[in-house]
C-alpha cells in the first residue's frame, strides 16, 4: 500500500518543477477510490426507493401488474398523480389527498409561527435575563424532551377535554407548540448564549426593555437560527401523524393521516401507482424545504461559532 | 440632568453566592473628574463599573449619581452612558441607527435625534461612515462608533470598560489621545476601567488602584507613580517594573538601609512616620537609578547582564554583587555590553521603602 502511495506521489511532482513548490499535488490513492465507491453505492442504495416510487407513480396499472418495479415506465402517464390529488378515496370520500394538504397547511402555518416565537422568547429570557431557577427550568425542559411523547398523549387528551377544547385546530396548534418548545428553546438559548453579553448590556444602557431588546436587536441577529428553526418545525409538523390524528379532529386531519387512509382503503385491486403518487405528494414539501434550504441549514448550524 | 454629575459610592458590597467581590467600598468622584480604576484582572474594577451602570445589583450599600440615590434604578434612568471593550455595536443596524437607537427608544423627537447624531458623528469623524454596517468598519472605527453612541445620550457620567483593550498598539495610542481630548472638550465626569497602567497614567485626574476588591491607593497619577503606598501599587504601576532590593532598615542618628554588604545612606528619604529598625525592601524606578559617572561617591558596582535599546533610551539589566537584579534606564548612545561593570547609586529622594511585615510604605 505505502509503495503504491509513494509511486503515485512521484508522478506529479516530477512534472511540476522543483519538489515542494506550488500547490500540493492531489493524490488519488486506492483508499480514496474505495471511499468514493462506497459513497456512490450508499447514495444509490438510498435513492433506489425514491426512484421506485417516482417510476411506479408514472406507470399505468397494466405496467405495474407486470411486477418489474425497477423498469422505467414505458407509457408515461400523470393520471395517478391527478387521481391521488383530486379523486382518490378515503373511506366514502373521494376528494383525493388535497383535503389533507390544505388541512396540513392550516395546521402548519400557525404551529410553526407560534412555536418559534415562544421558543425564541424562552431561549432569549433564559440566556440573558437572570431568571430565578433558570438553569433548573432549562434542565427540566431538556429532560422532558427525552421522554417519548406518546406517554403524554392520553393525559393531554384529558386536559384538553377538561378545558373544553376537545379536538380542534387550536388544540393541535397548542400541542405542536408544546412539543416543539424544548428543541426551539435549546436552539435559541445556545445561539443567544454565544453572543457577547456586552451587546445586551449596551441595549439596556440605551434604555431598551425586555421586548425591545428581543425584537429589535436579538431576533434580527438570529436570522440563521430562525431558518434552522423553520426547517425543523416545518418538516417535523408536516411529517407528524399521531398528534394530528388524536388532536386535530375529524375536520382537520393532516395530509399524513389522509395518505394512510388512501393507502389502506382497498376496494378490489391495490392502485400502487396512485399510492405512490399520493406518497410523493405528501413528501414533496419536506423535500422542497431540504433542497431549497440546505445551504441555510449548514450556515445556521455553524453560526453559533461566529460572533456578530 | 446636568452634564457633570458627581458619583458617590457608599459602602457598596457585591457578592456572587459566597464569593465576595467588593466589601464596603467607598469612593467619591467629583463632577467632571476623570477617574481611572486600575488593577489586575479579577480585582473587581469591572464589577464596580457595572454596578455603577446598574447592570449588576449591589448586595449592600448605596450609589448616588448627580446627588440622586440610583441604587435601585434601571441603567437607563441613571444618567449614564457606557462604552464596552467588545464595542457591542448592534450588528444589524447601520452606524446611524446604532447612534440613534437609544434616543429612539426614549422617544426623542426626530429633529433632535438627527442633530445629536450629527454632532457626535462630526466630533468623532464618523460622518462618512454613518450608513455603513459595523462589519464594514475597522476596530478603531467601531470603537469610535461605540463612543459616539455614548455621547449622543448626553449623560452625566461616561463609563468606559477597558475600551481600548481590543485594539492594536498604534490605534490604542491614537484613541487614548482622542478620549483625553473629548474629556477636555466636554468636561464630563468619566470613569474608566483598565488594566493598562499607561492608559491610567496618561488619562486620569485620579487613579484608584484596586486589588482583591479593595482600593489600595486613590491619588493623582504623579503621586501613585512617585509615592506608592504599598508594594502592590509599586510593582503594578510602572513599566519596566520598579526594582526591589531586600534588606534591613536601621534607624539610628542617621537611618541606613542595609542590603547585602552595602550600607546605603538614606537621610534624604521622607519617612511617613518615625524611622524604625525592621526588615524592609527598597524600591526604585529604573529611570531614577544613577549609573556611570553620575553615580557619585558611595556607588555600588553592578554587572551588566543584558541591554535592551528602546529607541529614546536604553534599558540596562544588571545584577549587584549580592545577586539582586536591577534594571535602569540609560542614555541611548551608551556603549554597554553584557559583562561590563557599572557603578550605580540610588538617590534617597527617589526611593520608596516598604515594611516587609505589612508591605506598606515607611
Amino acid at each position: 500500500m505505502s509503495g503504491v502511495v509513494a509511486a503515485s506521489t512521484t508522478l506529479p511532482s516530477g512534472a511540476g518543477g522543483a519538489p515542494g513548490r506550488g500547490p500540493r499535488p492531489r493524490r488519488m490513492t486506492p483508499a480514496r477510490w474505495g471511499i468514493y465507491a462506497f459513497l456512490l453505492i450508499t447514495a444509490l442504495f438510498f435513492l433506489l426507493p425514491l426512484y421506485v416510487m417516482i417510476a411506479t407513480s408514472l406507470k399505468t396499472m397494466d405496467e405495474v401488474r407486470m411486477g418489474n418495479i425497477i423498469a422505467l415506465p414505458v407509457n408515461l402517464t400523470l393520471e395517478p398523480w391527478i387521481k391521488a390529488w383530486s379523486s382518490a378515496c378515503t373511506g366514502l370520500n373521494c376528494n383525493g389527498i388535497r383535503v389533507g394538504f390544505f388541512n396540513s397547511v392550516k395546521i402548519l402555518l400557525p404551529s410553526v409561527f407560534v412555536s418559534i416565537i415562544i421558543g425564541s422568547l424562552t431561549g432569549y429570557a433564559l440566556s440573558f435575563w437572570r431568571v430565578r431557577g433558570a438553569t433548573l427550568l432549562f434542565a427540566a425542559m431538556m429532560s422532558v424532551a427525552f421522554i417519548p411523547y406518546q406517554i403524554f398523549i392520553y393525559p393531554l387528551v384529558r386536559v384538553f377535554a377538561f378545558l373544553g377544547l376537545g379536538q380542534s385546530l387550536l388544540t393541535i396548534v397548542i400541542v405542536h407548540t408544546i412539543f416543539g418548545l424544548p428543541t426551539m428553546t435549546l436552539l435559541f438559548r445556545n445561539y443567544f448564549a454565544s453572543l457577547p453579553a456586552e451587546l445586551f448590556k449596551a441595549a439596556r444602557v440605551d434604555g431598551a426593555g425586555f421586548y425591545q431588546i428581543y425584537w429589535r436587536i436579538m431576533m434580527p441577529m438570529a436570522t440563521p437560527m430562525i431558518v434552522v428553526a423553520i426547517i425543523l418545525q416545518v418538516t417535523g409538523i408536516w411529517n407528524d401523524f399521531i398528534l394530528g390524528l388524536v388532536f386535530a379532529g375529524r375536520e382537520n386531519l393532516p395530509m399524513t393521516v389522509q395518505l394512510n387512509n388512501i393507502v389502506n382503503t382497498t376496494q378490489g385491486e391495490r392502485a400502487y401507482n396512485v399510492d405512490m403518487a399520493a406518497t410523493m405528494l405528501t413528501a414533496l414539501l419536506p423535500l422542497v424545504v431540504y433542497f431549497g434550504s440546505g445551504r441555510w441549514f449548514v450556515r445556521g448550524i455553524a453560526a453559533g461559532a461566529v460572533k456578530g | 440632568m446636568s452634564l457633570k454629575s458627581e458619583v458617590d459610592i457608599r459602602g457598596v458590597s457585591i457578592r456572587f453566592g459566597s464569593v465576595k467581590v467588593l466589601e464596603q467600598l467607598d469612593l467619591k468622584i467629583a463632577p467632571s473628574e476623570f477617574l481611572v480604576l486600575l488593577g489586575p484582572s479579577g480585582c473587581g474594577k469591572s464589577t464596580l463599573l457595572n454596578a455603577i451602570a446598574g447592570l449588576i445589583d449591589v448586595s449592600d450599600g448605596e450609589i448616588h449619581i448627580g446627588g440622586r440615590n440610583v441604587t435601585w434604578d434601571e441603567p437607563k434612568d441613571r444618567g449614564i452612558a457606557m462604552v464596552f471593550q467588545s464595542y457591542a455595536l448592534y450588528p444589524r443596524m447601520s452606524v446611524r441607527k446604532n447612534l440613534s437607537f437609544g434616543l429612539e427608544v426614549a422617544g426623542t423627537p426626530r429633529a433632535e435625534i438627527d442633530q445629536r447624531v450629527g454632532e457626535a458623528a462630526a466630533m468623532l469623524r464618523l460622518t462618512e461612515l454613518l450608513d455603513r454596517k459595523p462589519a464594514a468598519l475597522s476596530g478603531g472605527q467601531r470603537q469610535r462608533v461605540a463612543i459616539g453612541r455614548a455621547l449622543v445620550r448626553k449623560a452625566g457620567v461616561y463609563l468606559f470598560d477597558e475600551p481600548l483593550s481590543n485594539l492594536d498598539a498604534q490605534l490604542r495610542a491614537e484613541l487614548r489621545v482622542e478620549i483625553k481630548r473629548l474629556h477636555a472638550r466636554l468636561g464630563a465626569t468619566m470613569i474608566y476601567v483598565t488594566h493598562d497602567q499607561i492608559e491610567a497614567l496618561t488619562l486620569a485626574d485620579r487613579i484608584a488602584v484596586m486589588q482583591g476588591g479593595v482600593i489600595q491607593q486613590l491619588d493623582t497619577p504623579r503621586k501613585i507613580y512617585r509615592e506608592p503606598v504599598n508594594r502592590f501599587v509599586a510593582s503594578f504601576v510602572g513599566s519596566p517594573a520598579m526594582n526591589f532590593l531586600p534588606g534591613r532598615l536601621e534607624s539610628g542618628e542617621e537611618p541606613v538601609f542595609v542590603t547585602g554588604e552595602h550600607r546605603l545612606e538614606i537621610s534624604d528619604y521622607a519617612f511617613l512616620g518615625a524611622p524604625k529598625t525592621c526588615s524592609a525592601t527598597l524600591g526604585i524606578r529604573p529611570e531614577h537609578v544613577r549609573a556611570g559617572a553620575t553615580a557619585g561617591p558611595g556607588a555600588i558596582t553592578a554587572t551588566v547582564e543584558m541591554v535592551e535599546p528602546m529607541g529614546a533610551d536604553t534599558l540596562v539589566w544588571c545584577r549587584l554583587a549580592n545577586g539582586t537584579p536591577v534594571s535602569l534606564r540609560h542614555e541611548a548612545d551608551a556603549r554597554l555590553a553584557p559583562g561590563d561593570t557599572l557603578p550605580v547609586s540610588f538617590p534617597a529622594d527617589a526611593i520608596s521603602l516598604f515594611d516587609d511585615a505589612t508591605g506598606n510604605r515607611l
